[in-house]
């Protein structure tokens, strides 16, 4: 192919003005994503995630706006795009899934005639046509009794059975890159895994690049062949999933991993949960944003934020590790 | 092979509308007998030149002032000797457009604004919403009034006039449902498929105002009946000789005490049509509640 990355962020700063002031939601983004790649984007709510889909989709709210860097996907700049020309890219060349199934289809059109929608849209095929490909597509993402699961209104489906047919909606035009925002947050543990797997398959077998964005560990660790960890609208960690998840970097990342309940831990060992709350975004923290909360900070985090510099294998944005001290409790 | 039909009818056309009316109507008595009876007055504003048994404008001053069940006049005759039960149902040729016109004005002109303001938000919803407002201030039919003075009085004029008092109403109803479904999650992924935001209002969030419109037509009808029965009470609507119930009244005051009947008869007239939309609308509501649905 002639672009070098199919997705490239470029120190992307996304600000959100609100009442109470102006923020950061993105601050000095960047990454790349290549054609077939899964990428897993993890950290708390309110962390910058979704406003780095959002502002790769150019679909921001009202109040947000790409203060600074570039976004790049297939070697065009997304901001020099007219609206009309992103428009003709959402869809067809890159699709989103959203957190909520329950709120994401349109209740009062049949599922259908809903996914069939991008091909109606983007190749103006008529109604008939695109319920025939819907079927297909429905069958594809596995939603059992396809022909007539066409017909339900979304209320009539399962949670996970409208995650698949968003999922369908998203892979309708065989996009090149799929954004994935919490798909499997709203839904049970058995059809999350299911979810995921169909996610997976479909990367494998069209090659479809796969930004998944979560708050959970655990499906990166399944899913995902590198990671960002974000906080605070900054990535402080970055790197091969093996790498970041056997040996984290920042401590973030690794207060993360000691908070979730492992099966090999002694019974009745208690878990180690990150103290205090995430950051006031208006009113950040000098130095390093994660500081307060750091069982590792020394008076340098306080007065100077680190940048995001390798460390072994990966990069992270931590003082303490980039002095070669490794993280242990 | 016994399954072969089932196939055919899955691939038969969609039909979008969730719910629709008939189906209301067979699970709720209200919508039943308020849509019939509205089916009803449609019927009889259709159909009066064919089932009235006389001309409604003809005078026939041997005949004045005959009582109900008088024969050949079911409801009597006026003081003209005009026969009450044709004026009555040629009345309902008069206000049932009356209030078709009203509600179209009404709810074009609100929908619109209601849609435009709620979904482009910001100083254009700013602006919109107190020109509403400044409608709102008025009592409907003191507004009504005036705007019918200041056009001059005419049936036409009483239309127009009632359309936009009947417009806030919309207006408003409309913003407030959009506002409610633009967070939702299916206008951002329905925009990340690259839906235009005009296609997004057409195609994906007028279905959804369905419902609460089709309640505020029913019962705006009603109002705009009443309404236009004022104003022709009043002189500000239909012209003699034209049969209308609000100017029916008018004359018929003047023989309350001898002749009654001549101005209670109109009165029932626009109580029945009022009602039937009023019913319509709040059996509407109820039904299409979704919290009274699961």
């Amino acid at each position: 192919m002639a672009f070098s990355h199919l997705l490239e962020l470029e120190n992307v700063h996304t600000e959100l003005s609100l009442a109470e002031g102006t923020l950061r939601a993105v601050d000095g983004v960047s990454l790349t994503i290549d054609a077939g790649e899964t990428l897993g984007i993890v950290g708390e709510s309110g962390s910058g995630k979704s406003m780095t889909a959002l502002s790769i989709m150019r679909l921001l709210p009202r109040s947000g706006r790409i203060v600074e860097g570039s976004i790049r996907f297939k070697d065009r700049v997304l901001s020099d795009l007219s609206e009309d020309e992103m428009e003709a890219i959402r869809g067809t060349e890159m699709a989103m899934i959203f957190q909520d199934p329950m709120t994401s289809l349109n209740p009062v059109y049949r599922t259908g005639w809903q996914v069939g929608e991008p091909l109606r849209i983007h190749r103006h095929v008529r109604s008939g046509e695109a319920i025939a490909t819907a079927t297909d597509l429905f069958q594809q993402v596995g939603i059992p009794d396809a022909r007539s699961r066409v017909r339900h209104f979304p209320h009539m489906l399962s949670g996970g059975m409208r995650q698949r047919a968003m999922i369908a909606m998203g892979l309708s035009m065989s996009p090149s890159l799929l954004i994935a925002d919490e798909p499997t947050t709203a839904l049970d543990v058995t059809i999350q895994a299911q979810i995921l797997d169909l996610l997976r398959r479909l990367n494998r077998e069209y090659g479809t690049a796969t930004i998944l964005i979560t708050h959970n560990l655990g499906v990166v660790a399944g899913m995902c062949d590198r990671v960002i960890v974000m906080y605070a609208g900054r990535i402080v960690e970055q790197g091969r999933t093996e790498d970041v998840f056997s040996h984290p970097e920042h401590p973030y990342t690794w207060s993360l991993l000691r908070s979730i309940p492992r099966l090999d831990a002694e019974p009745h060992e208690p878990l180690t949960p990150i103290e205090g709350s995430p950051p006031d975004m208006v009113h950040l923290p000098a130095g390093c944003k994660f500081q307060p909360r750091c069982p590792f900070a020394v008076a340098r985090c306080s007065r100077e934020e680190p940048s995001l510099l390798q460390v072994r294998d990966q990069l992270a944005r931590c003082w303490v590790t980039q002095a070669g001290t490794e993280l242990n409790a | 092979m016994s399954n072969a039909p089932a196939i055919v009818a899955a691939e038969g056309p969609i039909r979008r509308r969730p719910v629709a009316l008939l189906e209301l109507a067979r699970k709720n008595r209200g919508v039943l007998v308020g849509l019939a009876l509205v089916a009803v007055l449609f019927l009889v504003a259709l159909l009066a030149p064919v089932i009235s048994p006389h001309d409604p404008i003809a005078t026939e001053p041997d005949n004045a002032y005959l009582p109900p069940l008088s024969p050949g006049h079911a409801l009597g005759t006026d003081e003209l000797g005009r026969d009450q039960i044709s004026r009555i149902l040629w009345g309902a040729r008069i206000s049932l457009p009356v209030a078709f016109v009203a509600v179209a004005v009404g709810l074009v002109a609100g929908g619109l604004i209601g849609l435009v303001s709620g979904y482009a938000g910001g100083l254009t919803d700013l602006l919109l919403m107190r020109v509403i407002d400044a409608l709102l201030a008025f009592p409907a039919l003191i507004l009504a009034i005036a705007l019918v003075a200041a056009l001059g009085p005419s049936l036409r004029n009483a239309m127009i006039a009632i359309g936009i008092v009947a417009i806030p109403a919309y207006a408003r109803l409309v913003r407030a449902v959009v506002l409610q479904l633009k967070p939702m999650e299916f206008v951002v992924a329905t925009r990340s498929l690259g839906a235009t935001p005009v296609r997004i209002v057409l195609r994906h969030l007028i279905p959804n105002l369905m419902n609460p419109v089709l309640v505020q037509v029913s019962l705006s009808a009603g109002f705009a009946i009443l309404a236009e029965a004022v104003l022709s009470f009043l002189g500000l609507g239909a012209q003699p000789p034209t049969p209308d119930w609000g100017q029916m009244i008018t004359t018929g005051r003047t023989f309350l005490p001898n002749d009654p009947w001549l101005a209670i008869i109109p009165g029932v007239a626009i109580s029945i049509t009022v009602y039937s939309f009023n019913l319509l609308g709040d059996s509407l509501r109820d039904a299409l509640d979704p919290r009274l649905r699961r």
